[in-house]
């Protein structure tokens, strides 16, 4: 357990030696990059181990958090936080998640980012944001946390931003950054908050005195949880605060799949679980968390059935799926939420470098409607996709969905009261992914090949895009094995487990026949959205074929969805526009106290430059002047 | 030395010195700059040298020598430098060398 700072410290000295070993040949940054974060995987895999070898004893020193201060790094008053690292349950799965997860799509990378411009720039980037991220997850006080929380962001700009000599990409990076940034924003006052009610930033402790020192439901206990919530819907790309991941996807594909997809827009589901006992101080929170979570999840999941580009399809897909995870938050489905979002990691993951692959073998073709029949083509990418798209649409045989996904939403149904509308609302959501998710198969995979682009004997794919895919792909073949509901003979482990570090969710108190049938509802509701899909698929390829006569109220309608429900051309009116008008004009008036000060500052230089002229004699005569002046002062 | 001639001998000084100022300030050529230079020199060792007799003590004659030696060196490197400019710019005139020469 003392070498929990192995974690982290492994992909940052990969940075490091990345970003001074400018000379180091071809493929060898790859590698070092790639076992940078392999080793931090092994460590993470041996303190898990040692963790739970320690629960298992039963020993209740062992089961607590593990906590280990490296050195302390500021005295603020009476908090003074370290550089910690805590251990516990959920940390052990969020470490677990990302080093495992990063490993793959670090190996995936070497062969997939083969010749592009900045081979080394990619990987050392990748390597800081896996060190920032297990900084994130395992920092034991928010202001650690906060700084593993800034440095995704910049991880995720530096890397939205990779191919830079396209000013859209640019564009599309500095969206991120500043989106995020009023969450961040809004988190930040949050911790300071914090910091200074509780008169502590470590989190376990800033918990306790919170629960005793603040009433359930008053003021400032509200506006803790609301400024928290607002730092996790920027991060995890929730309304209102989600236009910035569709166009994250500029970026190169193994970073939709590491960071948009698997890690850092989940950062958001870790906080708030991380700072569950807030949140169950302000129940108005909650139930804003379980609203925003159904929002965005109906939102995104139609916006995902009108894209055309393959990977803002998923981009979309991960936003809805996030939703599932804000709406476990919301009913205090913590360990739900949790493993959710391990399981979303395990397949988001391998559906974005699938199709990484195949966009890159179609030469950067994105479009959906210009693929079409790579099945055959390319057996390896389709079943690996398909096994991913199982997981998204919770289709057995692949548990990953299955497990996670069912358990939230009959959790929904028992919740009970208004929360029955949050459950239509997520079985509404699902048969959104089965369509999207099935029209995207259909589209890519089925029927015969469309484009000028065929695709080029590029030869079966290496190793170092199999292997990522195929173990993947068996993660989430068995990945939901570990908490299989009791009807199918599973046992919640994983819930068991994490539940360690996270307050118990109420029982259901449903009988196995009950959760059954509700489990069984969901996969009627996918079976029947497959069909439908099918059909989806080929009217609008007939409608893409045909180029439209009229623009309808139909076509219109889809333009509007596609565009992701108008969110950014109402930012654009309502912000961006007004302040870069106001920025753009020749005077800004928030300037004007900054400016004057500066041409103050010059005059007053200019004038007084001006008696250094260079003529010794005026300098003389100047001298002498005063020296009389200062005579006479004396004298008189 | 009684307190009128002390006030004449100071005001000698003075007069001295004042003569030196107004010619630097007034002449424009380096070399009587560097000569008034040496007159107000001499009028602040007069006035040394004056306040030495008056209360008797060899300390204004010590300063006077000081003042000396000092003033030679100035002329050294005074005249040295004057030299150096004359050969590269043709010119003396202190207000016309200050745009650094070319």
């Amino acid at each position: 357990m003392e070498l929990i700072w192995l974690v982290p410290a492994l992909p940052l000295a990969g940075f490091v030696v990345l970003a001074f070993g400018r000379g180091l040949p071809g493929k060898t940054a790859g590698a070092v990059g790639s076992a940078a974060v392999g080793l931090s995987a092994v460590a993470a895999c041996i303190v898990a181990w040692m963790y739970m070898s320690g629960t298992a004893q039963g020993s209740p020193a062992a089961a607590a958090a593990y906590s280990t201060s490296l050195w302390p790094w500021l005295e603020l008053g009476s908090a003074s936080p370290a550089i910690a690292f805590s251990v516990d349950a959920l940390s052990v799965v969020m470490i677990l998640v990302v080093s495992v997860v990063g490993f793959l799509i670090h190996l995936f990378s070497i062969e997939h980012m083969e010749g592009e411009e900045g081979y080394h720039r990619f990987f050392a980037y990748m390597n800081l944001f896996v060190a920032f991220m297990l900084i994130l997850v395992l920092a034991d006080n928010f202001l650690l946390m906060y700084l593993g929380w800034e440095g995704v962001g910049l991880c995720s700009f530096l890397l939205i931003g990779f191919w830079y000599r396209d000013r859209s990409n640019g564009n599309a990076a500095r969206k991120a950054f500043i989106v995020t940034r009023v969450g961040d924003v809004a988190l930040l006052l949050g911790i300071l908050l914090v910091a200074a009610n509780l008169g502590s930033l470590a989190i376990g402790e800033a918990s306790r005195r919170a629960a005793s020192a603040w009433a359930p439901g008053s003021g400032i206990a509200v506006l803790a949880a609301a400024l928290i919530l607002g730092g996790a819907l920027g991060k995890s790309a929730q309304l209102p605060l989600h236009t910035w991941l569709p166009d994250a996807m500029a970026g190169p594909s193994p970073v939709s799949a590491l960071i948009h997809a698997a890690t850092m827009v989940t950062a958001g589901v870790y906080l708030v679980a991380r700072s569950n006992a807030f949140f169950a101080l302000a129940p108005q929170i909650m139930t804003a968390v379980a609203v925003v979570g159904a929002a965005t999840l109906l939102v995104a999941g139609a916006s995902a059935l009108a894209q055309r580009d393959l990977k803002r399809i998923l981009a979309y897909s991960t936003m809805s799926q996030i939703g599932y995870m804000f709406l476990a938050l919301g009913v205090a489905a913590w360990t739900g939420a949790v493993f959710h979002l391990a399981t979303h990691a395990l397949f988001k993951s391998l559906l974005f470098l699938a199709a990484g692959a195949v966009i890159n073998a179609l030469g950067h073709e994105r479009d959906v409607f210009a693929m079409g029949g790579l099945a055959k083509k390319m057996p390896l990418l389709f079943w690996t996709f398909l096994a991913g798209a199982f997981g998204l649409t919770a289709l057995p045989p692949v548990t990953a969905g299955l497990a996670s996904k069912d358990a939230i939403i009959a959790r929904l149904w028992y919740v009970g009261g208004d929360a029955r509308l949050l459950w239509w609302a997520a079985m509404a959501g699902v048969f959104l992914t089965s369509l999207y998710t099935f029209r995207m198969v259909f589209l890519v995979f089925a029927g015969e090949s469309r484009g000028e682009h065929r695709v080029a004997d590029h030869g079966p794919a290496g190793a170092s895009t199999a292997i990522p895919l195929i173990v993947l792909a068996a993660l989430c073949l068995v990945g939901g094995l570990v908490d299989l509901p009791r009807f199918l003979g599973g046992s919640p482990y994983f819930g068991r487990f994490v539940g360690g570090a996270l307050p118990p969710s109420p029982e259901l108190g449903a009988s196995d026949g009950q959760e059954f049938l509700l489990s069984l509802a969901p996969l009627v509701l996918t079976l029947v959205g497959i069909p439908v899909a099918w059909l989806i698929a080929r009217r609008s390829l007939a409608k893409a074929a045909s180029p439209e006569a009229a623009p309808s109220a139909g076509s219109k309608l889809a333009a509007f969805v596609r565009g992701g429900f108008g969110f950014d051309g109402l930012y654009s009116f309502l912000f961006v526009r007004p302040l870069s008008r106001l920025a753009g004009r020749g005077v800004d008036p928030v300037n004007l106290a900054s400016e004057g000060l500066r041409g103050l500052t010059m005059r007053a230089s200019s004038l007084l430059a001006s008696s250094q002229d260079g003529r010794p004699r005026r300098y003389l005569a100047v001298l002498a002047f005063g020296a009389a002046i200062l005579l006479a002062a004396v004298l008189l | 030395m009684s307190a009128q001639d002390l006030q004449l001998a100071l005001a000698l000084a003075a007069v001295l010195f004042v003569i030196g100022l107004a010619g630097m300030i007034a002449r424009r050529s380096l070399v009587f700059m560097l000569l008034c230079t040496e007159i107000m020199l001499n009028a602040a060792g007069f006035a040394f040298i004056i306040a030495g007799a008056r209360w008797g003590r060899p300390e204004g004659q010590a300063m006077f020598i000081f003042l000396l030696v000092t003033a030679a060196a100035e002329v050294a490197v005074g005249l040295a430098l004057i030299l150096a400019l004359s050969g590269r710019l043709k010119d003396l005139d202190a207000d016309e060398i200050r745009s650094g020469g070319a």
